[in-house]
């Protein structure tokens, strides 16, 4: 019982191709926040209703917290992070549901969370900056520091989708672990905890990715900086 | 096979002394990092968002290298692949 725990098993094959539960609930979250999303977007008004504002104030709190991060990069870094935060918050509660498994228990998911923000530090550092002056930033702050920094590139993606998968997973077995000790109803606080954890995960998780995107722009913003002060 | 019951004792033992030894590392860190990061908001308090911000991704980094001993030890007691060698 507990060795099933650790890894996801699939429900049903196609050829090479294995159907885990984690499918299924991926999409699950995607169809809730879409109808959630369509739902509040379908009669937008100048004098928000409750449901309005409180999106509205979760998106001007996504926005705040990139404009802390990222100043002149808001609205392109926006809609990844936002989604990313949006998805996680979702992805790791639903776990809390009975008979359903967090998505981001399973390391597959994670992991391909984590690809995507590999690949979209590359993608925003060239697209914003210019290939040339994206890859000088490896050689920053000298280039004895180039392999340190390939190096980084790729632990720091290992180590995001680790921590993630390893947080959901290790709540999910402990409030198991509870129950097959101690009984019924007895997991219920640690399964506030549950919600606790689920929350600052997802927080770290797009905090992480923010900072991985802005540190690759850094250079550009201390450029314009420099430039600023020339002109002044 | 005493080989695998020595084999299973023993890697018991290692995976209870491994998550000890790894939660209480991680536990002084944590605890420091979060010392300073109140020392650093009782004398500026108006630089609260900054601290906080960096003092969560902080304790994520420190938290993640549990993670790290949470999960080999899991392996070592429900999946070890050097099990399968013995049972051969």
């Amino acid at each position: 019982m507990a060795e099933d725990s650790l890894f996801i098993h699939p429900i049903f094959e196609w050829g090479p191709v294995q159907f885990t539960s984690t499918v299924f609930t991926t999409w699950l979250v995607m169809a809730i926040i879409v109808c959630i999303v369509w739902l509040v977007t379908r009669s937008l008004q100048m004098r928000p209703g409750r449901l309005q504002s409180l999106v509205e104030a979760i998106v001007s709190i996504i926005e705040d917290s990139i404009r802390d991060v990222a100043p002149q990069h808001v609205q392109q870094i926006m809609p990844f992070i936002g989604t990313l935060w949006v998805f996680l918050v979702f992805a790791n509660l639903i776990g809390l549901i009975p008979g359903l498994h967090s998505p981001t228990r399973d390391l597959s998911a994670t992991a391909a969370m984590a690809i995507l923000v590999f690949l979209s530090v590359h993608w925003y550092g060239i697209r914003l900056q210019g290939l040339k002056n994206y890859l000088l930033h490896y050689l920053k702050p000298s280039p004895i520091l180039l392999p340190f920094n390939l190096i980084s590139e790729v632990t720091r993606t290992i180590a995001l989708a680790v921590r993630l998968f390893g947080n959901m997973m290790s709540m999910e077995m402990i409030a198991m672990l509870m129950l097959l000790v101690a009984g019924f109803l007895v997991p219920v606080p640690i399964l506030m905890l549950h919600i606790i954890e689920a929350l600052v995960q997802a927080y770290i998780f797009g905090m992480l990715a923010l900072i991985y995107v802005a540190s690759s722009l850094q250079s550009q913003q201390l450029r314009q900086q420099k430039q600023g002060e020339n002109h002044a | 096979m005493p080989d695998l019951t020595v084999f299973v004792q023993t890697s018991t033992l290692a995976a209870i002394i491994g998550i000890a030894v790894g939660v209480s590392m991680p536990a002084i860190a944590m605890g420091w990092a979060i010392s300073r990061a109140l020392d650093a908001l009782a004398r500026q308090p108006e630089a609260e968002r900054a601290i906080m911000r960096t003092l969560f991704i902080g304790l994520a980094m420190i938290e993640s290298l549990a993670i790290y001993v949470l999960v080999i030890v899991l392996i070592i007691l429900f999946r070890n692949p050097l099990l399968e060698y013995l049972a051969q």
